[in-house]
């Protein structure tokens, strides 16, 4: 009875079907293939995870806190490129802590323009951050006349290359190198995981995500905490836009732009609620790597790439719909257990 | 003065935006009054915002019901390209009749109308969050465009398509070389026969009050009679054929097709419909407010067009800079202070 309880909870959760559809992916893929389970194509798939991986942090709390962020690919490529562009201008030799720090400097202005928006006066944060995306965009493009860079600080350039380990295929000879960027993805994993898990400051997003009134009467102090939020997604998102433009070596201002509605894919498929209020880490990130597999992996599979676009579109809609559908099932089986129980 | 008064305070938001428009023609009849104040430059401004107007009145409509459209700019890209490729299989030297032109119109309006049909049913019925929905059709349908052009553009087509298009009405401007050119785009037509048709829809049928019940609260809605699943997929429907005749307009501007255009569109169209007064939780909303947004922005960018040392490119930062500040405004104005104290 018990085993059969704790199985209706792990099937009325959507990570359940997100890791089931996952590992159906991989394994589709490495019956077609023999490919995917090599440590080089475990490697690659990891690299390219670590700048939306890091994105979707940011988003899964914003979506967590009842809103939508849609300026994070503007906010990066805008502190991106100023911090390229300055230490390129101080022609700077040293190494990579002096862009990290700016990066977290600008990143967390622009964060509070957000946070100021949205915390203090209390918009909604999908308009403000559509609006603040645009100026974004204005302040890159126009005030700052960018173009591409391509060339970027030493610094940067070693940050971007270097490498953890090497992951090398026995049978076919192709090696990967594991970034040193991963280690961005990690750090800022454990540090939201720790926020979001362990602080007031974490349980308070979750809250005004539930409901902000409650949250407000239940004493916490919501337009500082949505405010502090936003300093921090701002934070990591130019974060992740560092690592991106490190390990491109080279700054395209443009690049990173049309990456949010992906992001908000992977986060919303990994089972996090669109209305706030709750979600995991771990589904966010499996939802993540989902998009990012078969964005890199359809040609494993032997599907042209013209079809990407295709499957993304696919997955999103027939993920969410299954997801979806499994969670109204399972609370209106949840409605009919209490209604039994109360007739007794 | 109490009247003028009296008609600020009945509408706000769109006072408002009629002080906005009328503070930078004002502007810009001071600086630029020779080169902005032209009927060609007006005329030239009326055939440039129906493509992405259009699209901005379907999603007017479904931010209405609380939704939203993010598939309008892949629906249209994917009609503006299935039309082309009729288009070209029944082009005869290099035009095509009267008849084959309706029947590619007809397809793309049967587009339009089957994906946004499916939006309504994935919302409705699999209760699927719109915002997801629309997300992953707009991503299905830029596959499906890429599929079958192979991510290559669809160009060589009938000239006479682009040119009914874009052909300018009531010639009585003497143009160059003697020619008489028109004051009245096509495009312009078409938008304002679609704008009227929703403005009915909306202030005349119970279709429009039941949206707006939709979009203030579901459940009531439900609970009062309203088929709302039937009126959600209704809605759908109504945002894709709107897109598909922004493509339709988009394949004539650009005289070709492709999987990737107007891709700023999106959240260009969002922005409109903001800005325009509707709430993105929906119920409120008004048509007017919409038209105005889309002249606002029109004539703001047209105006910076005409300083040549500013960058264009600063129209981004004045567009997000106008959307921050609207907002801003409402808030200051629906929360007096005394009211933001207590709560």
């Amino acid at each position: 009875m018990n085993l059969k309880k704790s199985l209706r909870k792990l099937t009325g959760r959507s990570e359940f079907y997100i890791t089931l559809v996952f590992l159906a992916l991989c394994l589709l893929i490495e019956v077609r293939s023999h490919q995917f389970f090599t440590p080089n194509n475990i490697v690659d798939i990891l690299s390219a995870l670590v700048v939306p991986g890091i994105f979707a942090i940011g988003e899964f709390m914003v979506i967590v806190s009842g809103g939508f962020d849609v300026s994070f690919p503007a906010l990066a490529s805008l502190t991106g490129y100023a911090t390229t562009k300055m230490l390129l201008d101080m022609g700077w030799e040293g190494g990579v802590w002096l862009p990290i720090l700016i990066t977290i400097v600008i990143g967390g202005i622009l964060g509070a323009f957000n946070g100021l928006f949205i915390g203090y006066f209390e918009l909604p944060a999908m308009i403000v951050t559509l609006g603040s995306s645009s100026v974004f965009k204005g302040l890159m493009q126009g005030a700052l006349n960018s173009k591409q860079l391509a060339v970027i600080p030493q610094g940067m350039r070693s940050f971007g290359t270097s490498a953890l380990f090497i992951a090398e295929n026995k049978t076919s000879g192709l090696t990967s190198r594991m970034p040193t960027t991963f280690l961005m993805l990690v750090a800022v994993l454990i540090v939201t995981y720790f926020l979001l898990n362990k602080t007031m400051f974490g349980r308070g997003i979750y809250a005004i995500g539930g409901n902000a009134t409650s949250a407000h009467r239940a004493g916490f102090n919501v337009k500082r905490t949505r405010f502090l939020m936003l300093v921090y997604v701002g934070v990591i998102s130019a974060l992740a836009g560092l690592c991106r433009v490190s390990m491109m070596q080279q700054m395209h201002p443009t690049n990173m732009l049309g990456m949010e509605m992906n992001i908000i894919a992977g986060v919303v498929l990994g089972g996090t609620a669109i209305v706030g209020g709750s979600g995991t880490l771990y589904g966010c990130m499996l939802g993540t790597a989902l998009i990012v597999m078969v964005e890199n992996s359809m040609i494993l599979i032997g599907i042209p790439t013209v079809w990407k676009d295709f499957f993304v579109g696919a997955l999103i809609v027939v993920g969410t719909g299954i997801s979806a559908m499994q969670v109204t099932r399972a609370n209106k089986a949840g409605l009919r257990n209490l209604k039994k129980e109360a007739v007794k | 003065m109490n009247k003028l008064q009296a008609i600020y305070r009945k509408d706000r938001h769109i006072s408002r935006l009629v002080i906005m428009i009328v503070a930078w023609m004002i502007f810009m009849a001071i600086t630029r009054f020779s080169k902005f104040y032209t009927v060609i430059n007006f005329t030239t401004m009326a055939s440039q915002f129906p493509e992405f107007g259009i699209m901005a009145l379907g999603g007017m409509l479904c931010m209405i019901t609380g939704g939203i459209d993010l598939s309008s700019v892949g629906v249209a890209n994917v009609t503006s390209i299935t039309m082309g490729m009729f288009m070209k299989t029944q082009m005869v030297e290099g035009s095509i009749s009267a008849f084959t032109m309706i029947a590619a119109f007809a397809m793309a309006i049967c587009i339009g109308l089957v994906v946004g049909a499916i939006n309504g049913v994935l919302i409705s019925m699999i209760k699927i969050p719109p915002i997801l929905t629309t997300l992953g059709m707009n991503q299905l349908v830029t596959g499906i465009s890429m599929v079958i052009t192979g991510g290559n553009a669809v160009s060589d087509l009938p000239m006479n398509y682009a040119e009914t298009i874009n052909q300018k009405l009531i010639k009585v401007i003497p143009g160059k070389r003697g020619v008489m050119q028109g004051v009245l785009p096509v495009q312009l037509i078409f938008f304002v026969v679609i704008a009227l048709i929703i403005w009915f829809l909306l202030a005349r049928t119970s279709f429009g009050k039941k949206i707006y019940m939709i979009g203030t609260n579901e459940n009531v809605a439900r609970f009062s009679g309203v088929k709302v699943d039937r009126m959600l997929i209704k809605t759908y429907a109504i945002s894709g054929i709107c897109a598909a005749i922004g493509g339709m307009i988009m394949l004539a501007n650009y005289n070709s097709a492709r999987s990737d255009y107007g891709s700023v569109y999106t959240l260009q169209c969002i922005l409109i419909v903001v800005l325009g007064g509707v709430d993105p939780k929906g119920g409120r909303g008004k048509i007017s407010g919409v038209l105005l947004a889309i002249i606002l922005l029109r004539l703001l960018e047209t105006g910076l067009n005409r300083f040549p040392q500013i960058s264009s490119y600063y129209i981004n930062l004045i567009y997000g800079a106008v959307l921050l500040l609207v907002m801003v405004l409402n808030y200051f104005v629906e929360h007096p202070i005394t009211k933001r104290k207590a709560a």
